[in-house]
C-alpha cells in the first residue's frame, strides 16, 4: 500500500517536473527558427520525446552516481527570451580575449550581432550564428548537425537537441588555417525569473585544417539560470583543432555541457576545460576515435570552492586502430565543494593498438571537500594499452614550509604551489592567446581563494584559542 | 656580538620529546658544529632554529638578534636572516627554481623595503652564484630539485644561500650522500660565505665536513642535550673514539 503509494507520487513528480518543458516546447516548436524545414522539425520532435520518455536522471542512473540534479529538475524553468537589455560592450570587456578579432556573443542563447565581431577570417572560413545557418538551410547542416551528438544515451544532449535553434556555427574549409582563437562568450544576464537555455555549436573542420575555439561561460548579473550547451566538433583527416570550455558563472547557475569530437583520420583534437565557476556543473567530453591514427588530448581542470559541485564526466571511444587518447585531470576543492571525475573509456572490438591513459589528481583543501573518482575501463579489443591512476591529497606541507623558511609569507607560498599544480594543466595547452587567457583568469581566480581563506583563518584563530584557553 | 643564544631549549614532535635543554651561544663570525649520534636531536633543533611549526617548543628560549625567535614565523625568520639548508631538500613541482629563488629573494628585500629584483636584474646574480657552486643554469629552469641528484640538490640548498645572504646558517647535514668532489665544491661554497658578520651553525654526522670548513666550536648533542663543548680537535677525538665514548661522558658535560 505504502510503496504504490510512493510510486505514484513518484510519478506526480516526474510528470511536474517536465511541465515546464511542455509548455516551452510547445510555444517554441511554433515559433522557432527552421520549423519549416521537415528534417529539423523531426530532429527536434524526437529528440524532446526522448526527454520526455527518459526525464531527468538519478543517482540511480550509473553515469550520474555521484551527481544530483534534482535542484534543476525541480525548478520551473522558463526559455530565456531575448534581452532588450544588452550588456554593454565596456562591460564585457572585462571578461578578457579583448584582443580576439573573431568573437562571438550570446546573450541567454541568443546571438547578439550588436556585441560581436567576425573579423578578417581566412578565406572560404564561415562563422555565423546557428540560427542564421538553419535560416538559410545551409549544406553543413543537413550533413552534420545531430548526427553525433548521442540523444538516445544523454538526457542533456536530447533536452538540447530539442531546443536547438541558436548557437554558433564554424565552418572551416580543407587545408585552411585559423591562427587566432574564435572566441565564443556565452553570457547569462538577469532575467528575474528560473531562466534556460540550450546554445548548440556545430564546428565542422574539414581535413588537414587547423583552428582553436574558446566556448566562455559567463553570468552578467544575478539569478537562477540553467544553461545546458552541446557543442558538436567535426574534425576532418589531419585537422589540428584545440577547443577551449571555460566556465566560470555565478554560484546559482546550473551549467551542464557537452562537447562531441569526431575524429578523423590521423586527427588531433585537444579538449582543454576549465570549471571554477557555476553551483552545480557537468562537463561531458565525448571523443569518438573514429578514423586510424587519430590523436585526443582531454586536459582539464576544475577549482571548487563553497558549495559548488563541478562533475568531469568522459566517455572516450576508441573505435579505430592506433589511436591516442590522454585525459589529465587536476582538481583543487576548497570549503564544502564537491569534485567528480568520471572517466570512461570504451576501446572497440577493431581498435587494436590503441595507447589510452588517464590520469586524475586531486587537492582537498579542507575537511569538507570531497571528490569522486572512477576510472572505467571497457576493452573489447586485445592489443592494446590502457592505464589509469587517481590520487588524492592534500596540500604538501613540506613544500610549503620550504617555501616559507626562505621568506617567502604562508598566502604567497600557498599561491604558488596552488599555481604549480593548477600549471600543469595549462602547461598542456598549446602557447597562444587562448592559453594566456586561461592562465589570467586561473591564476587572479586562485589568489582570491588564497587571500579568502586567509582572511578565513584569521577570523577563526582568536576562537580557537580562546577555546583552548577555556579547555 | 652575540647572534644566537639558546637557553634551555625544550622541543617536542607528535608529544615525544626530543630536546631536553639545549644550551647554546654563537656569536656573529663564528662556526659551530653539532655533531652526535642519529636521533640525538641535531635536525630537530634545526628545524626548530627555521620555526617549523610541527615542532613544538616547551621549555625555554631563543634569542636571535636581541629577537624572540620563537615568536617569529618561518618566513620572518628568513626575513630576519635565518636560513636553514635542508637535510632532505624539498622538491616542488611546478615552480621553476629560477622563479622561487627570485620570489625569495624579493620577500626578504621587501621586507627589509628595499625595491623588488625583476627577472633582468636577477640574472646577472643568479649567474655569479652558481658560478661560485659549478652549477649548470639549465638546473634553474626545472622544477626546484625536482629530478635533481643529491649532489645537485645539496648545491641548490647553498646556491639559496649565497643568494640570500642570511646572517645565521644552519646546515643541516649538508654533507649526507655527497662523494668527495661534490663535497669540496659544497665546502667552499659555505666558505665563501664566511664572513665577521655572519655565524653557521653546522649540523653533521661525520667529521669529514669539518676538514673543508673549518669550526670554531664543536658541540657534541647525544639525546637531546650538549654533552660535551671543545674546539675543533674534539671533532677529530670524537671521529676516533666514536659516540660511545661521548654517552659515557655525558653525566659530566651535561651539567658543566
Amino acid at each position: 500500500m505504502l510503496e504504490s503509494k510512493t510510486g505514484i507520487n513518484q510519478v506526480t513528480t516526474a510528470t511536474q517536473e517536465l511541465n515546464c518543458y511542455l509548455e516551452a516546447f510547445s510555444g517554441f516548436e511554433k515559433s522557432a527558427v527552421g520549423n519549416n524545414l521537415p528534417w529539423l522539425r523531426k530532429l527536434r520532435a524526437n529528440a524532446f520525446a526522448r526527454f520526455c520518455e527518459v526525464g531527468f536522471p538519478t543517482s540511480r542512473t550509473e553515469d550520474w552516481r555521484f551527481t544530483s540534479v534534482s535542484a534543476i529538475a525541480q525548478t520551473q524553468f522558463q526559455l530565456a527570451p531575448k534581452t532588450q537589455r544588452l550588456p554593454d560592450v565596456q562591460a564585457l570587456r572585462s571578461y578578457g580575449l579583448t584582443q580576439s578579432i573573431c568573437r562571438f556573443v550570446f546573450v541567454d542563447g541568443h546571438f547578439a550581432s550588436a556585441l560581436s565581431s567576425v573579423g578578417n577570417l581566412p578565406k572560404g572560413v564561415r562563422v555565423g550564428s546557428l540560427a542564421d545557418e538553419l535560416a538559410l538551410n545551409g549544406p553543413a547542416l543537413d550533413a552534420h548537425l545531430g548526427h553525433y551528438l548521442d540523444t538516445q544515451r544523454d538526457v542533456f544532449s536530447a533536452l538540447n537537441t530539442a531546443f536547438l535553434e541558436d548557437g554558433t556555427f564554424i565552418y572551416i574549409p580543407r587545408g585552411t588555417v585559423v591562427a587566432e582563437p574564435i572566441y565564443l562568450l556565452f553570457v547569462s544576464s538577469e532575467a528575474g525569473v528560473p531562466v534556460m537555455s540550450h546554445p548548440r555549436n556545430l564546428i565542422v573542420a574539414e581535413e588537414n585544417s587547423q583552428a582553436t575555439i574558446v566556448e566562455d561561460y559567463v553570468s552578467h548579473g544575478t539569478g537562477i539560470a540553467f544553461c545546458n550547451t552541446a557543442t558538436e566538433l567535426v574534425a576532418g583527416d589531419h585537422a589540428v583543432i584545440s577547443h577551449y570550455m571555460i566556465e566560470r558563472e555565478h554560484t546559482q547557475a546550473f551549467n551542464i555541457s557537452t562537447l562531441l569530437l569526431h575524429q578523423g583520420r590521423a586527427s588531433n583534437v585537444a579538449s582543454h576545460s576549465v570549471l571554477m565557476g557555476g553551483g552545480l556543473v557537468r562537463n561531458n567530453v565525448h571523443p569518438i576515435l573514429a578514423g586510424e591514427g587519430a590523436e585526443c588530448l582531454i586536459n582539464g581542470l576544475f577549482i571548487g570552492n563553497g558549495r559548488q559541485h563541478l562533475d568531469n564526466y568522459m566517455l572516450v571511444e576508441h573505435a579505430s586502430p592506433h589511436c591516442s587518447s590522454r585525459q589529465f585531470y587536476n582538481g583543487i576543492l576548497d570549503g564544502h565543494a564537491h569534485g567528480v571525475f568520471h572517466g570512461r573509456i570504451i576501446v572497440h572490438k577493431d581498435a587494436q593498438k590503441t595507447d589510452a591513459k588517464q590520469t586524475n589528481r586531486n587537492l582537498l583543501l579542507s575537511d569538507d571537500a570531497q571528490v569522486d573518482t572512477k576510472p572505467q575501463l571497457e576493452i573489447y579489443a586485445d592489443d592494446v594499452k590502457c592505464t589509469h591512476g587517481a590520487t588524492i591529497g592534500q596540500m604538501d606541507e613540506t613544500a610549503l614550509f620550504y617555501l616559507r623558511s626562505r621568506g617567502i609569507d604562508e598566502s604567497s607560498a600557498r599561491r604558488m604551489l596552488l599555481m604549480a599544480f593548477a600549471g600543469e594543466c595549462m602547461e598542456r595547452m598549446r602557447a597562444g592567446a587562448a592559453r594566456s587567457h586561461v592562465e589570467e583568469i586561473v591564476n587572479a581566480y586562485l589568489s582570491q581563494i588564497v587571500a579568502k581563506s586567509a582572511r578565513f583563518s584569521e577570523e577563526v584563530a582568536p576562537v580557537k584559542k580562546s577555546r583552548e584557553a577555556v579547555g | 656580538m652575540r647572534l644566537l643564544e639558546i637557553k634551555n631549549l625544550h622541543a617536542s614532535v607528535g608529544g615525544h620529546e626530543i630536546l631536553k635543554g639545549i644550551n647554546l651561544s654563537v656569536n656573529a663570525g663564528e662556526v659551530h658544529s653539532i655533531m652526535g649520534p642519529n636521533g640525538s636531536g641535531k635536525s630537530t633543533l634545526a628545524q626548530v632554529l627555521a620555526r617549523r611549526e610541527s615542532y613544538e617548543v616547551t621549555a625555554g628560549e631563543i634569542i636571535y638578534n636581541g629577537k624572540d625567535l620563537l615568536a617569529l614565523k618561518p618566513e620572518e625568520a628568513a626575513c630576519e636572516g635565518v636560513f636553514l639548508a635542508f637535510q632532505y631538500p624539498v622538491e616542488v613541482p611546478g615552480i621553476s627554481n629560477a622563479y622561487f629563488l627570485r620570489s625569495a629573494l624579493n620577500a626578504i628585500r621587501k621586507y627589509h623595503n628595499q625595491d623588488e629584483m625583476d627577472a633582468m636584474d636577477f640574472l646577472p646574480l643568479m649567474r655569479e652564484k652558481l658560478k661560485l657552486l659549478d652549477m649548470d643554469e639549465k638546473l634553474m629552469n626545472r622544477s626546484v630539485n625536482e629530478a635533481f641528484s643529491g649532489g645537485e640538490k645539496k648545491r641548490n640548498e647553498i646556491l639559496q644561500m649565497a643568494v640570500l645572504q642570511p646572517k645565521l646558517a644552519i646546515l643541516d647535514e649538508t654533507d649526507s650522500g655527497l662523494d668527495i668532489d661534490a663535497l669540496r665544491i659544497v665546502a667552499e661554497g659555505v666558505n665563501a660565505l664566511r664572513n665577521p658578520d655572519r655565524a653557521m651553525v653546522v649540523v653533521t654526522h661525520y667529521q669529514r665536513l669539518l676538514n673543508y670548513i673549518v669550526p670554531d666550536f664543536v658541540h657534541v648533542l647525544v639525546e637531546g642535550r650538549i654533552v660535551k663543548s671543545g674546539g675543533r680537535e674534539l671533532a677529530l677525538e670524537l671521529e676516533e673514539k666514536g659516540y660511545a665514548w661521548t654517552e659515557s661522558a655525558a653525566p659530566a658535560g651535561a651539567h658543566a
